[in-house]
């Protein structure tokens, strides 16, 4: 049996787009070798990393453990559509100050995850933050200053 | 009058390449892509040790549009070079180790080319394997030259063997630790170009360009013209990108030679997971002789480490853990005997602090049982010992630069609050029957740079230009892995040249580019290269000076018209500056006796733990890292660096354990080899004091790797405090700590 492409209606970054791909494919693998957005990154391709994480209807998730078939008429943003043109996000521009990207393989990741924290939690404690972005992994920063940029984002 | 009076250094300023970090724009190697681009894969050996028998390609797959490589087709030197030569770029007539590369395969379509992976069969008839020190050493069986030894050093200082007989007290320890994953989240990879015309350009995620180069001049036998290293943005390294890529980088190149296309070449994490160098495992013995005052009268140290299955960087690794081993301490006779060992495990690597933080674990463990023997606090013991100005080290280097230990320690008490919780601790555990809370530190040093002539026989070169704009760039080989090299390096030159932080830029590290300012490695690009970045800055100006367009006193405006005029009539613009070893730095590598260093980091750290007795878990609750580095150059991109290397050292001690089992690593996954995530640490709290270093940039010593000696003899001394059983290993599993309690 072979098993056929098919055709995924859904928004991308604010465009709709109309994807081929085999329905088992990943969410990862489309956006980044179809769409050519390539700001995600494949850490693990297990679920663990978050490195490859994007917002699906705006909740966060691992886009290496989402078959393309699931999000037929969904919404997704990838790092690249956070920044508004030359106008960075409020956490983008948290990171820079603080010093919460070092190799920056984690940081689209990270960014969206503390994106989505501060969206549902405008006022996160620490306690909060360290919670609230324990999917995704880094090995460079040891975490502190990211706590600091996403604490001194929600305070904009 | 001059427009750019600000200090530039000792500024957190932005990092240079942030914005592109920040929204995703970065392309790290997989993120490119190449007209008609084939994809690489890697067939392995299964087995640690055996003579190769035969090679299939089984099933039912269109072998014929496959590109596969083996040995034989290698045209150059079948090695990864790099000191001996002696790893093969792909296993030929016998396996050494797990995970060994047998078979390359490239295929437009990489969902087939996986299924082709796992379809090629290789039949191994197995040797027996070595898989502990000890068998190497008792030479069960040789596996690698005469005696399975890759590396002995011997540094004597003194006469240890005079002292035993009047010492007070004699005391021994044995110290043990792990493998450790570097764990980049960033896997290994490579894209080749390569055919006979142009000859070979890999893009890769590396630390060391020249390196790579290196090693693909020997595998192809091609002129050093012909061979082109690039590299591509880097997901992290920590030593894990040192030597490994040149591996990579030969096969890719390999593959794309035969297939006439370009071949990408990514590992997955359970590849690099497996096959990639780790952290060597060590053994340390210790045999101290004190005087009841708790003086350290000598100190016999016997360090073994696991090299793998072939000599790598072990020997490098081996002689900085051996100079490191007697740690900060004055002692008239020190004896350090150290090997590095072939096992059947795949090779070791290079890992962020490369054999200091295996020697100092065992040092700073070890002296509070000194401490403890001989009846007095583990600070006091070590106040009693502490290096000073004029004294000399293990290897006989006197130190020449105001240090005050003392004060370094007393100061980490205060910020950490030692003794106040010490009591507390006591009166809390006294009541409580299953959390107990203790706090313990380490106080240690390491070395900015090459070990002992390394930088001398480097001889590291660095570029800078300037545009008719009057802009700058920099020109090195030195790689931005995430430690802030682009910003740095920027930052050293604004404020050489008195420019605007904005008006400086780093070219990409290409070997057809830039010069060999040496590999990314042991913390040395601020200290060594930064240096050399100063002085190929003011050799800029100092260009523009002598041909009379600019005075010594210049505003922006007239550096740009200088530049402009001077470009106009030359051409160019540029000035390259060569390492010279600061006066008065001798090493004798005969002796092993002499400056191994040119300067030191010097750090106190304190952990703060509770240990749990139902669970046997360890937490980390406050974390004090107080060191004296030099001039810091950016106090963000410093703390961020210290940060992160306790976090990564948090996780050596008490989480990150490697599973073996016949030489392969069974737990090669994210879910299963656990690094610390953001609920895991405790506050961080950094701390620099300043004592500039006349050889760096602006005073700069070198930081990148210290914060991987403290942390994790400091918690298993919080540990001791706390539960007041001594635990010499680490990784410190719960596990392994039920067993040694209900022992
Ligand atoms: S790549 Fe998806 S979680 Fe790691
Ligand atoms: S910045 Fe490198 S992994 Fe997070």
């Amino acid at each position: 049996m072979t098993i056929e492409k098919i055709t995924i209606d859904c928004t991308v970054n604010h465009t709709a787009h109309s994807i081929r791909a085999y329905p088992m494919a990943r969410l990862l693998d489309v956006l980044r070798e179809g769409l050519r957005l390539t700001g995600m990154k494949e850490g693990c391709g297990e679920g663990e990393c978050g490195a490859c994480s994007v917002l699906l209807n705006g909740e966060l998730v691992n886009s290496c453990l989402v078959p393309v078939a699931q999000v037929s008429g969904a919404n997704i943003t990838t790092i690249e559509g956070i920044a508004a043109g030359d106008q960075l996000h409020a956490v983008q521009q948290s990171f820079l100050t603080h010093g919460g990207a070092q190799c920056g393989i984690c940081t689209p990741g990270m960014v969206l995850a503390a994106i989505s924290l501060l969206e549902r939690n405008p006022n996160p404690t620490e306690a909060d933050v360290r919670t609230g972005l324990a999917g995704n992994l880094c090995r460079c920063t040891g975490y502190m200053k990211i706590f600091a940029a996403v604490v001194e984002a929600c305070q904009k | 009058m001059s427009t750019n009076q600000t200090q530039i250094v000792g500024q957190s300023i932005q990092r240079k390449e942030g914005r592109d970090k920040v929204t995703g724009a970065m392309r790290y190697v997989d993120d490119l892509l190449f007209p008609e681009m084939w994809f690489g894969a890697t067939v392995r050996s299964p087995i640690a040790r055996g003579r190769i028998r035969s090679i299939e390609f089984t099933g039912n797959l269109p072998w014929h549009e496959f590109t596969i490589v083996t040995a034989k087709d290698i045209s150059g030197q079948n090695c990864t070079a790099l000191i001996l030569d002696d790893q093969p770029c792909l296993a030929d007539k016998f396996v050494n180790h797990a995970e060994e590369p047998v078979v390359l395969l490239a295929h437009p379509d990489k969902y087939l080319l996986e299924e082709a992976r796992r379809a090629v069969k290789i039949d191994i008839e197995p040797l027996p394997a070595l898989f502990t020190m000890d068998d190497a050493l008792n030479q069960t069986e040789i596996i690698w030259g005469d005696d399975n030894v890759f590396k002995t050093f011997l540094v004597e200082k003194g006469n240890v063997d005079d002292v035993w007989a009047s010492a007070d007290f004699i005391v021994e320890g044995e110290y043990e630790t792990g493998a450790q994953e570097q764990l980049y989240i960033e896997p290994n990879g490579m894209i080749a170009m390569a055919n006979a015309d142009d000859g070979v350009t890999v893009w890769g995620s590396l630390q060391c360009p020249y390196y790579v180069h290196k090693a693909l001049l020997k595998l192809f036998g091609l002129p050093p013209d012909k061979v082109r290293v690039i590299q591509a943005a880097t997901g992290g390294g920590f030593g894990g990108k040192e030597e490994y890529p040149s591996m990579i980088a030969g096969h890719a190149a390999l593959l794309a030679w035969k297939a006439g296309k370009p071949v990408k070449l990514i590992y997955d994490r359970a590849e690099d997971m497996a096959a990639t160098t780790k952290r060597h495992p060590s053994r340390t013995r210790h045999r101290t002789a004190v005087n009841k005052d708790g003086k350290l009268l000598a100190m016999d140290i016997e360090f073994v480490i696991d090299g793998g299955a072939y000599a790598t960087l072990s020997s490098v690794v081996l002689s900085r853990g051996t100079i490191h081993a007697a740690g900060p301490y004055a002692c008239d006779n020190v004896r350090v005997r150290s090997k590095a060992v072939a096992t059947n495990h795949p090779p070791h690597g290079a890992f962020r602090g490369f054999g200091a933080p295996q020697s100092i674990f065992a040092l700073e463990r070890h002296l509070n049982k000194v401490a403890a023997t001989v009846g007095l606090r583990p600070e006091e013991l070590r106040r009693r010992n502490f290096l000073h100005e004029g004294q000399t080290t293990a290897t006989g280097q006197v130190i020449r630069e105001k240090l005050d230990l003392d004060g370094l320690l007393t100061r980490a008490l205060e910020l950490s609050d030692y003794h106040a919780k010490k009591e507390r601790f006591a009166e809390h555990n006294a009541t409580n029957a299953t959390q107990k809370k203790g706090i313990g530190f380490a106080t240690f040093l390491h070395g900015a740079g090459f070990t002992g002539s390394g930088e001398r026989f480097l001889e590291s070169v660095v570029g800078i230009e300037a545009t008719a704009t009057g802009n700058v760039c920099i020109l090195v080989a030195s790689t931005e892995i995430g430690q802030g090299t682009n910003t740095i390096l920027s930052q050293i030159a604004a404020e050489a040249l008195r420019l605007d932080y904005e008006m400086i830029e780093l070219a990409q590290p290409d070997t057809a580019n830039v010069p060999n300012s040496g590999p990314t490695v042991a913390s040395r690009t601020c200290m060594i290269v930064g240096k050399l970045v100063e002085s190929a800055a003011l050799g800029l100006k100092q260009t523009l000076v002598q041909s009379g367009l600019l005075t010594d006193d210049y505003s922006l405006d007239e550096w740009r018209q200088a530049c402009a005029i001077y470009i106009a009539e030359h051409g160019a613009l540029k000035s390259f500056s060569k390492y010279e070893a600061p006066p008065n730095i001798f090493w004798n590598d005969e002796t092993y006796q002499g400056d191994a260093y040119g300067a030191y980091a010097w750090a106190v750290y304190v952990a703060e733990v509770t240990v749990n007795l139902v669970t046997y878990e360890t937490r980390v609750d406050d974390f004090v890292a107080l060191q004296e580095v030099g001039k810091v150059i950016n106090p963000v991109l410093a703390a961020g660096q210290i940060e992160g290397g306790v976090a990564q050292a948090i996780g050596y001690a008490l989480y990150e354990n490697v599973v073996w089992d016949n030489g392969t690593m069974r737990n090669n996954q994210m879910t299963n080899y656990i690094m610390p995530t953001s609920e895991d640490l405790p506050p961080i709290r950094v701390f620099f004091e300043e004592n500039p270093y006349t050889y760096g940039p602006s005073g700069a010593k070198g930081i990148g790797e210290l914060p991987m000696d403290g942390p994790a003899p400091a918690i298993l001394n919080a540990i001791e405090s706390a539960i007041g059983v001594r635990v010499n290993c680490i990784p410190l599993l719960p596990e392994t700590l039920m067993k040694v309690m209900n022992a």
